[in-house]
């Protein structure tokens, strides 16, 4: 009961990790005023560009290559949404059918049509000393791979940089009212640009966590909606930071029922589990409902 | 923000197509280059494309048209939908609601039936497909939850809801394969002609986009459906419209024509449910809108191009080694530039709607 419990928790740990990388970025991207639905294929793209440098160099350059794939494909959204002012949703869409046809192509030309898997070592875990030794929780929450330390410390520090400075409030006033922000000398464009790129280095990472700690290779469309979801975590966690960390890990846990049941042995069909994240998405967001307000400007060039 | 709701659509539609024909070159160049750059022998792989699509009557009516079908249905409801300010992202899982319904009509009551199952079928399809898009609907206007999300979410449920129907309920009788039985013959949508793989359900789709725009054109309800998609509020005040009644009636009737996408490609192409029955139409279905500037007539020729360019991808995996999946990058393309040219291309109306001021939900997205 015990270890089934814990391995359960591991496996929510596990889920959200990549999930929290993503939905923090969004939250910094949804925050200056700008939704990005292409994140699922800032996701993928990240999942690929991993691969890729983590086959040519080492883990560390694995997830600068995921960072800089997330990157590229993030630019590209904010050329067409702030340069060109093309509709969000819209391009967001586009976003996502490039990224899969890119890295469907790119991988079957780089490693050949032969279908076998190409695979990487994974990062795998790293103890924290004293803190794993904790009973239970220890060895959830501290004995993960280095992704997951980075959401530690990324959550607050969003927390305290868009609460607590003066660039987080200039971005935040980006979101909700940009003609006002732009008044105080503050340029719209500029926070824009560098919100969406900071979102798509942190998609980036969330998908290169994929291939780097997880699964240890690429897979035609691998990101799977997890962009999708991260969009919907940040409306769960309120566009706040610690909100978006405390969404992710529900998430996260809901995901990984499924493993649990199945330890459980329960002859439940686990399709079931499977829908079980998105139906609780759902009900949380009507539980959410009147009591969330999104960024005033947001979606609007 | 543009006023004229009564300006002629012909020249729209011309504008549409010439701005197709334009992009679409260039986004087979930019593949053709994307192709060489992976690596991947890219002449032969527009060569199979071509083979693949036009390059045949038997590739245009056995594969081109049939693909094409569920892309127009599916398109038409993303046009509606955006046109009355909706963000239906979640074609793809009315479209599987509506299989997964029309499966059970086809499999379980055909006895009953008789006759009637196969209009049963696609009428009932349609509803599961306006049902599943009236949960997002609900959703928006009782607890303000936004429809881009849930939309998105009720894609993944209807997913591993069809997922659970082949391995449970509907699963074939020996329980080997994640697959319903085959359609008795009175479930099925005949072929145009005998021994084609094309049928009457991509002459339902090619008629149901101009009802769909003298509706939106010559009737009260899509005056009212495109001046809450245009402003909502001025639809408001001036226009006396009862905007969250109306863009609720577009939403359903959104859901509606991918449901009958999903019925007809059942009972007109796979002749059973599966878990893949739809290769993501609902999500293409969203370029296709795009490309067609949301004009009804524009999706059955983006339709068409967007069931071409799939049809030859299958061709190209098969002959020259290509992943299907790069055509994603020729749709992407023509849509970004589509958004391009009516960024530099701002004296058509047409396209600075896509670009600029595309409708959307008065609470924002």
């Amino acid at each position: 009961m015990i270890s089934a419990a814990q391995s359960f928790l591991e496996a929510s740990v596990r889920t959200a990790t990549p999930l929290a990388l993503a939905a923090l970025g969004e939250t910094v991207a949804e925050r200056a005023g700008v939704i990005n639905i292409g994140l699922e294929g800032i996701v993928l793209a990240g999942a690929f560009g991993g691969l890729v440098a983590a086959w040519g160099g080492s883990l560390t350059a694995g997830f600068a290559g995921a960072a800089i794939a997330g990157v590229a494909v993030a630019a590209l959204f904010a050329f067409f949404v702030v340069v060109l002012r093309a509709d969000q949703i819209i391009t967001g869409t586009a976003i996502n059918l490039l990224a899969l046809g890119l890295t469907g192509a790119f991988y079957r030309g780089l490693y050949g049509a032969t279908g076998a898997a190409l695979s990487i070592p994974t990062t795998g875990t790293t103890a924290v000393p004293g803190l794993a030794a904790i009973p239970l929780l220890g060895p959830v929450l501290f004995d993960q791979p280095a992704p997951t330390y980075a959401v530690y410390v990324l959550a607050p520090l969003l927390w305290w940089w868009l609460y607590h400075t003066h660039s987080g409030l200039a971005l935040r006033a980006t979101g909700e009212r940009p003609e006002a922000a732009s008044v105080a000398g503050i340029s719209a464009r500029r926070t824009r640009w560098m919100a969406i790129l900071l979102g798509g280095a942190l998609g980036g990472i969330g998908g290169g966590t994929l291939v780097l700690s997880q699964a240890g290779t690429f897979a035609e469309g691998m990101s799977a909606g997890r962009g999708f979801i991260a969009i919907a975590i940040v409306v769960l966690g309120r566009w706040h930071p610690l909100g978006v960390l405390a969404a992710a890990l529900l998430f996260g846990a809901a995901s990984a029922l499924q493993f649990f049941f199945q330890a459980m042995s329960w002859a439940l069909p686990y399709q079931l589990f499977l829908a079980l994240p998105y139906v609780l998405t759902l009900l949380v967001l009507v539980g959410v409902a009147g009591r969330v307000t999104a960024p005033a400007a947001l979606g609007r060039n | 923000m543009q006023t004229d709701l009564g300006r002629p659509r012909a020249t729209s539609v011309l504008v549409s197509a010439a701005v197709t024909v334009g992009v679409s070159g260039a986004a087979l160049l930019a593949l053709w280059v994307a192709l060489r750059l992976a690596g991947l022998d890219a002449t032969r792989a527009l060569a199979a494309l071509w083979e693949g699509s036009v390059g045949s009557t038997y590739a245009l009516t056995s594969s081109m048209l049939v693909r094409a079908t569920p892309l127009i249905f599916t398109g038409l409801a993303v046009a509606l939908a955006f046109r009355a300010g909706v963000w239906n992202i979640g074609a793809e899982g009315q479209l599987l609601a509506g299989a997964a319904v029309a499966a059970v009509v086809g499999l379980w009551w055909e006895p009953g039936l008789g006759v009637a199952t196969l209009p049963t079928a696609l009428l009932l399809g349609a509803a599961a497909g306006a049902l599943w898009a009236g949960i997002a609907a609900w959703l928006r206007t009782r607890f303000g939850v936004l429809e881009v999300i849930s939309t998105i979410m009720l894609n993944f449920i209807a997913l591993y809801g069809v997922g659970y129907l082949v391995r449970g309920p509907l699963q074939e009788p020996t329980h080997v394969y994640p697959q319903s039985a085959p359609l008795p013959d009175l479930a099925r949508l005949p072929a145009i002609a005998p021994g084609m793989r094309l049928h009457w359900g991509f002459v339902l789709a090619v008629l149901t986009a101009p009802a769909l725009w003298w509706m939106l054109r010559a009737t009260a309800m899509g005056f009212r459906i495109r001046a809450a998609g245009q402003n909502a509020d001025a639809a408001r005040v001036a226009g006396q419209i009862d905007t969250a009644r109306t863009t609720q009636h577009a939403f359903l009737l959104s859901g509606a024509l991918a449901g009958l996408a999903g019925a007809v490609e059942l009972t007109g192409v796979t002749f059973a449910l599966y878990e893949n029955i739809s290769p993501g139409y609902g999500y293409t279905a969203i370029a296709v809108a795009l490309l067609a500037g949301l004009d009804p007539l524009g999706v059955v020729l983006a339709g068409l191009l967007f069931g071409g360019l799939e049809a030859g991808a299958l061709a190209m995996q098969r002959d020259a080694a290509v992943p299907a999946v790069v055509v994603s990058v020729v749709e992407a393309l023509l849509v970004l530039l589509v958004l391009a040219a009516a960024r530099w291309r701002s004296a058509s109306a047409l396209l600075t709607r896509i670009a600029g001021g595309a409708p959307r939900a008065e609470e924002g997205t």
